[in-house]
């Protein structure tokens, strides 16, 4: 140390300059820590935008869905209009109009101008509902009758705001009068505002005001169940022999690397396989839950496998030593100890594989289930629809208030995959063993 | 009706056999289960496969090929009468002739008196056909039955190794369940190749794949307009790629630096918060997210670019102000940012996970010598984590090319090559989903083009995954 030069002023001179530079360098690299950190917040931000973004559209778009505006009329059963032996024939719905007229204190002129434009407004259900009524007892004919029930879209659509009065007259759906005539039948109390429970009692209609999503819904519950009823178990069988039982060798590095492809190979592939394979070599039938659940159930079952052999790999090692130590046999092992220990994760695992199933949409097109169904299908080889198709299909149409609906339809869809997670959410924080 | 019996019946059968195998062997160790080589109940179990199994098998085999085995031996002589049907006719005609025998619901379809009359035939030797198969089967059914029973019973006694026997059963059962999987990948591959194959013999495969022009309606008369029918698919890979492209520039630098922010910045607390929130943006399905471009969008961009059309108008750069005053709802921009955000959070998880695998060895090495931790992100831990990165991007692009829902709902139908982000354009999906929905017949090229558009898609798709996955494979073993 004695060695060392006595310092002096050029020497304190540099170190000054190198303490002043590193001091205006660490500034900037201070500054670009900063902005570095700020655009990770920014991205997360972004990401996190576009979901608000995303879910409020839909509640938006959708939340009118739940509120339907209905009317209740008298119709009185002319006997001179109804022709007894074709009842079929019968102009009900000129019937609706006129006792939706004489409601409004309104004469019709000759050409039935006024009646036909009242018609425009109201459910062609209700005709139907005449129809049903009087071929259940054709005694009615002579007296009046009450039939209820949603007004026609464009009706609906005025009252929730989405056709606005203040729009030139030539470029909305309804006239000026047809919006007088429901203002005044909005006064005088015989509209009435509620909630829509038809949205889920009744199916897919071509009337936006007629539709439900009850034949969606049940259908896409048909085909998950039998999605469930194939994927799980064989899902789970393929993974415990895969862990547990395969010998290491090339033939079980083919699966191994053929499962993690399959994971990823894109879903409408899939539907090509079900429309090459299951439609046209083993003539399972077209637009039914079966078919499309065995098309999920082919795409779930990578997501089960894996999800399956992660869970028995969390399994220690002494469990299994343990159970052959006091003499079990390696099966005995598997299904008595291994797997029931690691049956949380698995049940994780095939509840979001299924709720994955749930929203798929692409390879159900290739299967024909674009279809349109109306009514709720009776059995798992009959045609059906299911919820995300059914988004689909509504999407496409062309009538604004499918728009609205579509996003209502989405929601149930969005309920449903929500209340999977959370049940695989509670399974994993209940049941989950940590080693 | 009569299979749901003959189902019971076989469950009813096994359980006696069960009860009987257990009941036998026990009685042979004297009733003392300690004497034995095996718990009793796998005694059962063993002489009720034996009887069950076999036969549930040939029923099922015989529910799944009977329909086709009597639909081969009915057509195998046809009447003279039905020469004068077309294909189809004639297809219909039968199916209605099985239908007639099994009293099930006909179609739609009008017969004549004769025609009547051959239908009935033909339906009265369906019902023969249907009923000796019937017959054949149970009998067939029958025998098995009893010889499962006869070769495993007689063997049954106290040192019979049965639990050996049933965990052979058990081990075969894991297996096929596990060879699902492969069959799987076989059945994608043989019917792509198969339709692509018969796809191929009316289009040269270098048509296919380096031809521009792609209208795959082919009219029904050859004088028609535009009969011709091209299948290029170029325009539709253009198309693809230009989607794929604009999803990943959004998808790409949003879903990294989320990553390294949720890695290397955000508190535990922050992650418990924003993972399970990019989760939900990754479960949401991916028709929801075409909705979302489809009606809100897409009117958004659309009367964005339109009014900054009108800003150009009169000026220099008019003629740019009348293209983006006709900019349409559907253009290859929106399709791309909505994939773009659908792909976020499959790239910010994969990343994040690649990122958290960099040992914190090299980390701490950075900090030692002074640098901050953003240089330490860009020159340490990202260059360790590159190959990783790399193969999540291609993972990425991989979804991104097989993505159907947005593109068939925001992209357009029209396949034009063009990279201008503002046209609709078309891609492959799009039109594997145009081609097959609807009607479709099999043996017209229009039906074919799409199992060739998805042989492309599966094999590209493949190759990127194989790529991908052995890049991360390499690389966790460098660190393991």
């Amino acid at each position: 140390m004695t060695d060392l030069p006595i310092p002096t002023t050029t020497a304190s001179d540099r170190a000054r300059d190198i303490r002043a530079a590193v001091e205006s360098r660490l500034k900037t690299r201070h500054a670009s820590e900063r902005r570095f950190k700020l655009y990770g917040q920014l991205a997360i931000a972004i990401a996190l935008s576009f979901l608000v973004v995303l879910l409020g559209r839909i509640v938006t778009q959708g939340a009118s869905t739940f509120v339907v505006h209905s009317i209740s009329v008298q119709v009185p059963l002319d006997p001179a209009k109804i022709d007894r032996t074709a009842l079929e024939g019968v102009n009900y719905d000129i019937m609706v109009a006129d006792a939706v007229l004489a409601k409004l204190g309104e004469k019709d002129d000759d050409y039935g101008t006024k009646s036909d434009a009242i018609k425009d407004l109201m459910s062609p259900d209700f005709g139907f509902q005449l129809l049903n009524m009087i071929k259940a007892d054709s005694s009615l004919i002579g007296k009046t009758v009450t039939v209820s029930g949603p007004l026609r879209a464009n009706a609906d659509l005025y009252f929730k705001g989405e056709i606005k009065r203040s729009s030139p007259e030539e470029e909305r759906t309804l006239s000026n009068q047809q919006l007088d005539w429901l203002d005044a039948l909005k006064s005088s109390g015989a509209v009435t505002t509620g909630f829509n429970f038809g949205f889920f009692t009744k199916s897919d209609s071509t009337e936006p005001e007629q539709a439900g999503v009850l034949g969606a819904v049940v259908g896409s519950a048909m085909m998950l169940l039998v999605t469930a009823f194939l994927a799980v178990p064989i899902g789970v069988m393929a993974a415990v022999y895969l862990e547990e039982f395969a010998p290491k060798n090339n033939w079980t590095d083919v699966i191994e690397v053929n499962i993690n492809n399959l994971a990823a190979v894109p879903s409408i592939v899939y539907g090509l396989l079900g429309l090459g394979l299951f439609i046209n070599t083993l003539g399972v039938p077209r637009s039914s839950p079966l078919l499309g659940g065995l098309v999920l159930a082919l795409m779930a079952l990578p997501t089960v496998i894996i999800a399956t052999r992660s869970s028995l790999k969390a399994v220690p090692p002494s469990i299994r030593e343990a159970a052959l130590g006091v003499g079990a046999s390696r099966t005995q092992a598997v299904f008595h100890h291994v797997l029931p220990l690691s049956m949380p994760g698995v049940m994780t695992g095939s509840i979001l594989a299924l709720a994955h199933a749930l929203g798929e949409t692409a390879p159900l097109l290739m299967i024909g289930m674009v279809s349109f169904v109306p009514g709720v299908p009776h059995g798992f080889d009959q045609a059906a629809t299911v919820l995300p198709v059914q988004v689909f299909i509504w999407e496409n149409a062309s009538e604004r208030a499918f728009h609205e609906r579509t996003a209502a339809a989405i929601m149930v869809l969005l309920v449903f995959m929500i209340l999977m997670n959370a049940v695989a959410i509670v399974v994993r924080r209940r049941f989950e063993r940590r080693w | 009706m009569l299979t749901w019996i003959a189902i019971l019946i076989l469950a009813a059968l096994s359980a006696l056999a069960f009860l009987m195998g257990r009941r036998k062997a026990l009685g042979s160790a004297g009733g003392s289960p300690a004497k034995m080589h095996s718990l009793p109940g796998y005694y059962g179990t063993y002489v009720a496969l034996w009887v069950g199994v076999p036969a549930a098998l040939l029923l099922f085999v015989s529910i799944m090929f009977g329909g086709r085995l009597e639909h081969a031996l009915l057509t195998a002589n046809q009447p003279p009468i039905l020469h004068q049907l077309s294909v189809e006719q004639k297809e219909l005609f039968f199916q209605d002739a099985q239908a007639l025998a099994e009293g099930r619901q006909l179609s739609e379809a009008v017969y004549e008196p004769e025609m009547k009359v051959a239908l009935d035939a033909k339906a009265n030797e369906a019902k023969g056909y249907v009923d000796a198969f019937k017959q054949g089967t149970f009998a067939l059914m029958g025998v098995l039955v009893l010889a499962g029973f006869l070769a495993t019973f007689p063997r049954l006694n106290k040192d019979f190794r049965a639990r050996n026997r049933v965990e052979g059963w058990v081990d075969g059962l894991l297996m096929a369940c596990s060879i699902v999987a492969v069959v799987t990948t076989l059945g994608i591959i043989l019917s792509l190749v198969w339709e692509s194959l018969r796809f191929f013999n009316s289009v040269s495969p270098a048509e296919f794949l380096l031809g521009t022009h792609w209208s795959p309606q082919i009219g029904m008369r050859d004088d028609q307009v535009g009969s011709s029918g091209g299948f290029g698919a170029l325009p539709l890979f253009a198309g693809t790629f230009l989607v794929m492209l604009i999803a990943m520039c959004v998808a790409g630098p949003v879903g990294l630096f989320s990553a390294i922010y949720l890695s290397e910045y955000a508190g535990p607390k922050a992650r418990a918060v924003v993972k399970p929130l990019l989760e939900i943006l990754a479960g949401v399905p991916t028709v929801v997210y075409g909705f979302f471009a489809a009606l809100t969008v897409g009117p958004i961009f659309r009367q964005g670019f339109n009014s900054l059309g009108g800003l150009f108008l009169g000026g220099p750069l008019n003629e740019l102000g009348l293209y983006l005053g006709q900019v349409q709802n559907q253009m290859a921009l929106v399709a791309g940012v909505v994939m773009g955000i659908m792909l976020i959070p499959f790239v910010s998880s994969l990343s994040d996970d690649i990122i958290n695998s960099v040992p914190q060895a090299l980390r701490d090495g950075s900090y030692a010598m002074g640098a901050t931790k953003s240089e330490t992100v860009k020159n340490v831990v990202l260059p360790a984590a590159l190959p990783g990165i790399a193969a999540a991007f291609l993972l990425a692009i991989s979804r991104a090319i097989g993505e159907t829902m947005i593109v068939t709902m925001a992209a357009g139908l029209q396949a034009k090559l063009t990279l201008n982000p503002l046209e609709t354009v078309t891609t492959v999906t799009v039109q594997i989903v145009t081609l097959l929905t609807g009607d479709q017949e099999f043996d017209s090229p229009k039906t074919l083009a799409a199992f060739g558009l998805g042989l492309t898609l599966f094999a590209v798709t493949l190759g990127l995954n194989i790529v991908a996955l052995r890049i991360v494979q390499k690389y966790r073993e460098q660190y393991d």
